[in-house]
C-alpha cells in the first residue's frame, strides 16, 4: 500500500468511512425507499404535515449517531470529519431521503461551532446526543462566496424582530440559530425555541425538503456567541452538498442504465441504441468527475486546509451533473418517466433544488475568477 | 526472490558504482542497465527486469536521474506497444533478439495496423498474409504510421484466412521494414506537416519466425497493444498543460479578454480541475491495487477539453488568431500538443478524438463494459471476411 493512500488527502474511500456507508445505506434500504418517501411526500401533501421522516431522522442520527459526526468528543460528538459527513450525504442524495441532516447535523452544528460561548456548547451536547434538533436560519439559496448582512435585528430588550426567506428544516427544528445583526458592532448568534418564531412552510420545488419563511416578531432569545462561524458553515455545506448532489447523479445513472437494459423496442433493449449509449457513457464520465471533486472538497474541508477552490469547483461540477444525470433519468425512461408514480421526479427536483442552494454553478465560477486568478475585462 | 523497495534502491546504486557512463559511452552504459535487470523492473529476469513490482520502477528512475537515457519520444511504440506484446506473446527466442535493442533505443519499433479501409473496425483489415513455406508474403497498404521513417521494426496485423469471420482470420507479424518491398511516404496532415506515414507493401517477405502468437489468433494479440496505447494516451501526468498555457495568456493579455470568453474559460477551468482530480483519484486507486474502470474515460475527457481548450485560445487571439505559424510540409519527429501557434494546437486536437480509438468507440467501450449495456445488433460476425460487404 502506498502512503498516499491512508493520508488524510486520499481521494479514495477510508475502511471506516465504507463501514459508515454501510451502516447508513442499510438503514436507507431498510426503512427509505423511493416508494417510500413518495408515499410519505404524498401524506404530508395531503394532510399539509411536513414531509419530513423523523422517525428515520432519529435512527439516522441517533443510533448511528450521524447527528453528531461534526461535533467534537469532548461536547459529546463523535469527533469525525467532512470526510465521515460528505459519505452520509452521498446516501442521504442517493435516497432523497427527507431527514433533517443538512440543516441541523451541517448548516446549525458548523454556526455553533463557532459561536464559542458556553451556551453554544450546551446546545451541540443537545444535537449530538439527537436530544434536540436545529435549524441555521438563513437562506438556502444563500452563496458562501457573498457575505450577506443578517437581516434579523435586536431590540433594546433583548428579543428579536426580522424575517427570513427560504430557510430549510425549521419546521422539524426544537431550536433556531439565527444569525443578528447588533447595532454598532459584529453579528452574533442567538438561540431562539421554534415556538417563539413563526414558520410558514411555502409549497416547494423539492418535495422532499422544503423551504420556509421564519418570522420574529419581539421573540425571546438568548445569546450563544459570535456569528463568525456563520460563512464557515456556509462554505463547509456547499461542500458537503456537492456529495449529496453525487448521491442523486449516481442513483438517477444506475436506475437509468438497469432501466434501459430492460426496457425493449423495434424488438431489442433500447440500452443497446448508440444514440442511447452514448449520452450513458458521457453522463458516467461526468459522475466520475464529480465523485473526485465531491472527495476533494471533503477532504480539504475535513483536513482544515484553505477549502475554497475545491468547494467552488466541485460546486460547479457536481451542481450541474445532478441536474444533468436527473434529466437524462426522466428523459430517457420516456414516458413513465414523466409520471408522478416513478420517483425520478424526486430526483430532478432534488437536484434542480441543489443546485440553486449554496451558491449556483454560476456563482461559483465567478468566484474562482477571483480564487484562481482569472480576473475578467478590464472595464 | 521477492523484490522491495531497498533492494532495488541498493542493485541501482551498486550498479552506478560500477559503471561509470562517461567512461563506457552511452550506449553501452544503456545495454549493461538492461543487463543488470534495471531497464523495466517489473519484466522477468534476463529480458531487462527483475520480475519485481511495477512501482518500484519509480526508485529506479530516482537513482538514473541525470545518467544516459533512451529517447523516449522516439521509441515510445515500441516501450508502450511492441514491448508489452512481445512479452507476452513472443517465443523466448523473439523476446532475447528484440526486447534489448528495442529500450536501449538502437532499434526503432511503429505499428502497422489502420488502413484506409480499416478505422474503427479494424478487424476488417484486408493487408494479406500468404505463406509460401516457411515465409509470409504480405501485401496491402497501412496508414497513420508515426516513426515509420525511423523504424527498423514494425508490429504488424495481417489476414491469414479470408474464409473464416474477420476476427478469425488474422495473424500477428513483426514486419522488417528494411525488408525489399516496403515503401515508406509522408502523409501531410491538416496541420501541414507530417507527423504520420503512409506504408506499402508489394509482396513483403517475411519469415515465419517474425510470427508473433499462434496463426489466427492476430485479433487477440492486437488487444494486448491497443489496451497498451489507450493507458499510454489517457494516463500520463504532465506538469505542462493546456489550461495552464491558455490561463498564462489570459493574465499577460488583459485587452483581450470579454466578458463572454471570460464565462467560457471559467466553466473550462472547472473542467481542467475536475480531470485532474479525476486522474489523481485513478492513480491512487491503481497505487492501492485497485484499478478503476475510471481509465476509459480519461482519453475521452481529455480529447474533448484539449479540443475546447484550444478553441477558445484561437478565439481569444482575435487578429494573431488569424495567422498560423508555418504552413510548410515537414515531418515532425516528435508529437507535441502544446508546441507552436494557436492555430496548430486548435488544428492538432482535432485528432485527440480519433487517434488511439475515436471518442464514439470509446463510448461504446464504457457503455458496453463498464455500464454493462448491450451491444449493437452484429451483421458481420459470422460472415466469412471475404463476403463481408464494401
Amino acid at each position: 500500500m502506498s502512503e498516499e493512500a491512508h493520508s488524510p488527502m486520499t481521494l479514495l474511500y477510508t475502511e471506516v468511512e465504507e463501514e459508515l456507508r454501510a451502516a447508513v445505506r442499510g438503514l436507507l434500504t431498510d426503512r427509505s425507499a423511493p416508494s417510500v418517501v413518495l408515499a410519505h411526500v404524498e401524506s404530508a401533501a395531503t394532510t399539509g404535515a411536513v414531509p419530513y421522516d423523523m422517525e428515520l431522522w432519529k435512527a439516522l442520527g441517533r443510533d448511528i449517531g450521524a447527528a453528531g459526526l461534526l461535533i467534537p468528543e469532548d461536547l459529546g460528538g463523535a469527533g469525525a470529519s467532512a470526510r465521515e459527513a460528505a459519505v452520509v450525504l452521498e446516501e442521504l442524495g442517493r435516497s432523497v431521503a427527507p431527514v433533517p441532516y443538512l440543516s441541523s447535523a451541517v448548516l446549525a452544528t458548523r454556526a455553533l461551532l463557532g459561536a464559542r460561548d458556553e451556551a453554544a456548547r450546551e446546545l451541540l451536547g443537545r444535537l449530538a446526543s439527537g436530544e434536540a434538533t436545529a435549524a441555521l436560519v438563513v437562506s438556502f439559496a444563500a452563496s458562501p462566496h457573498t457575505c450577506a448582512r443578517p437581516v434579523v435585528t435586536l431590540g433594546a430588550d433583548g428579543t428579536l424582530t426580522g424575517r427570513v426567506t427560504g430557510v430549510i428544516g425549521a419546521e422539524v427544528a426544537d431550536v433556531l440559530i439565527v444569525p443578528v445583526a447588533v447595532e454598532g458592532g459584529d453579528p452574533a448568534l442567538y438561540a431562539v425555541d421554534a415556538q417563539a418564531a413563526r414558520i410558514k412552510t411555502v409549497a416547494s420545488l423539492d418535495l422532499t425538503r422544503p423551504i420556509a419563511t421564519v418570522s420574529f416578531t419581539g421573540a425571546q432569545a438568548r445569546p450563544v456567541g459570535s456569528a463568525a462561524g456563520v460563512a464557515d458553515a456556509l462554505l463547509l455545506a456547499a461542500g458537503l452538498l456537492a456529495s449529496e448532489q453525487l448521491g442523486v447523479a449516481e442513483w438517477c445513472l444506475s436506475t437509468t442504465v438497469a432501466y434501459v437494459r430492460e426496457r425493449k423496442q423495434f424488438a431489442r433493449p433500447v440500452g443497446s441504441f448508440q444514440a442511447i449509449k452514448h449520452r450513458l457513457a458521457d453522463l458516467w464520465l461526468e459522475v466520475v468527475g464529480a465523485r473526485a471533486a465531491a472527495r476533494n472538497a471533503a477532504a480539504l474541508l475535513g483536513a482544515g486546509e484553505d477549502a475554497g477552490v475545491a468547494v467552488a469547483v466541485a460546486q460547479a461540477h457536481c451542481g450541474t451533473v445532478a441536474v444533468h444525470a436527473a434529466e437524462e433519468c426522466i428523459q430517457l425512461h420516456g414516458g413513465i418517466g414523466m409520471t408522478w408514480e416513478h420517483p425520478a421526479h424526486l430526483y430532478l427536483k432534488r437536484a434542480k433544488a441543489d443546485e440553486i442552494a449554496l451558491g449556483t454553478p454560476g456563482d461559483h465560477r465567478d468566484a474562482l475568477a477571483t480564487l484562481a486568478d482569472l480576473p475578467g475585462p478590464v472595464s | 526472490m521477492a523484490w522491495d523497495e531497498a533492494a532495488v534502491d541498493e542493485r541501482a546504486q551498486a550498479f552506478l558504482a560500477e559503471h561509470d557512463p562517461a567512461e563506457m559511452g552511452r550506449l553501452d552504459f544503456l545495454r549493461a542497465r538492461f543487463d543488470a535487470g534495471l531497464a523495466w523492473v517489473h519484466f522477468p529476469e534476463g529480458l531487462g527486469g527483475l520480475g519485481a513490482a511495477r512501482g518500484l520502477q519509480a526508485v529506479v528512475e530516482r537513482r538514473f536521474r541525470g545518467t544516459p537515457d533512451n529517447d523516449p519520444g522516439l521509441i515510445a511504440i515500441g516501450l508502450g506497444m511492441a514491448a508489452p506484446t512481445i512479452l507476452a506473446f513472443g517465443t523466448d527466442e523473439q523476446r532475447e533478439r528484440f526486447l534489448r535493442p528495442l529500450w536501449t533505443g538502437e532499434e526503432v519499433w511503429c505499428q502497422l495496423f489502420s488502413e484506409p479501409g480499416a478505422g474503427s473496425d479494424l478487424a476488417t483489415l484486408a493487408t494479406r498474409a500468404v505463406r509460401e513455406g516457411d515465409e509470409w508474403v504480405v501485401d496491402g497498404q497501412k496508414v497513420w504510421t508515426s516513426g515509420a521513417h525511423h523504424a527498423r521494426w514494425a508490429i504488424l496485423v495481417a489476414r491469414t484466412d479470408p474464409e473464416v469471420p474477420k476476427h478469425r482470420g488474422l495473424s500477428y507479424f513483426v514486419c522488417d521494414m528494411e525488408a525489399p518491398g516496403v515503401e515508406v511516404r509522408p502523409l501531410r496532415q491538416i496541420t501541414g506537416e507530417a507527423e504520420f506515414n503512409e506504408v506499402f507493401l508489394t509482396g513483403v517477405r517475411l519469415p515465419d519466425s517474425l510470427r508473433l502468437g499462434e496463426v489466427g489468433d492476430g485479433w487477440r494479440v492486437a488487444q494486448t497493444t491497443l489496451m497498451n496505447e489507450r493507458v499510454a494516451i489517457g494516463g500520463t501526468p504532465t506538469r505542462r498543460t493546456m489550461i495552464g498555457l491558455l490561463g498564462e495568456t489570459w493574465r499577460e493579455r488583459p485587452e483581450l479578454r470579454t466578458h463572454s470568453l471570460h464565462q467560457r474559460l471559467l466553466a473550462l477551468w472547472v473542467d481542467a480541475e475536475v480531470m485532474r482530480l479525476t486522474a489523481t483519484r485513478l492513480r491512487e486507486q491503481l497505487a492501492a491495487g485497485h484499478p478503476g474502470p475510471e481509465g476509459s474515460g480519461m482519453k475521452l475527457a481529455f480529447a474533448r477539453l484539449n479540443q475546447e481548450l484550444t478553441g477558445l485560445e484561437v478565439e481569444l487571439m482575435r487578429e494573431e488568431g488569424l495567422a498560423y505559424d508555418d504552413w510548410t510540409f515537414r515531418r515532425s519527429d516528435s508529437v507535441d500538443f502544446l508546441g507552436r501557434g494557436s492555430g496548430y494546437r486548435y488544428l492538432r486536437a482535432k485528432g485527440n478524438s480519433i487517434e488511439g480509438g475515436t471518442s464514439e468507440i470509446l463510448r461504446n467501450i464504457i457503455a458496453e463494459r463498464v455500464l454493462g449495456l448491450p451491444s449493437e445488433p452484429r451483421v458481420d460476425k459470422d460472415v466469412a471476411w471475404k463476403d463481408l460487404p464494401r
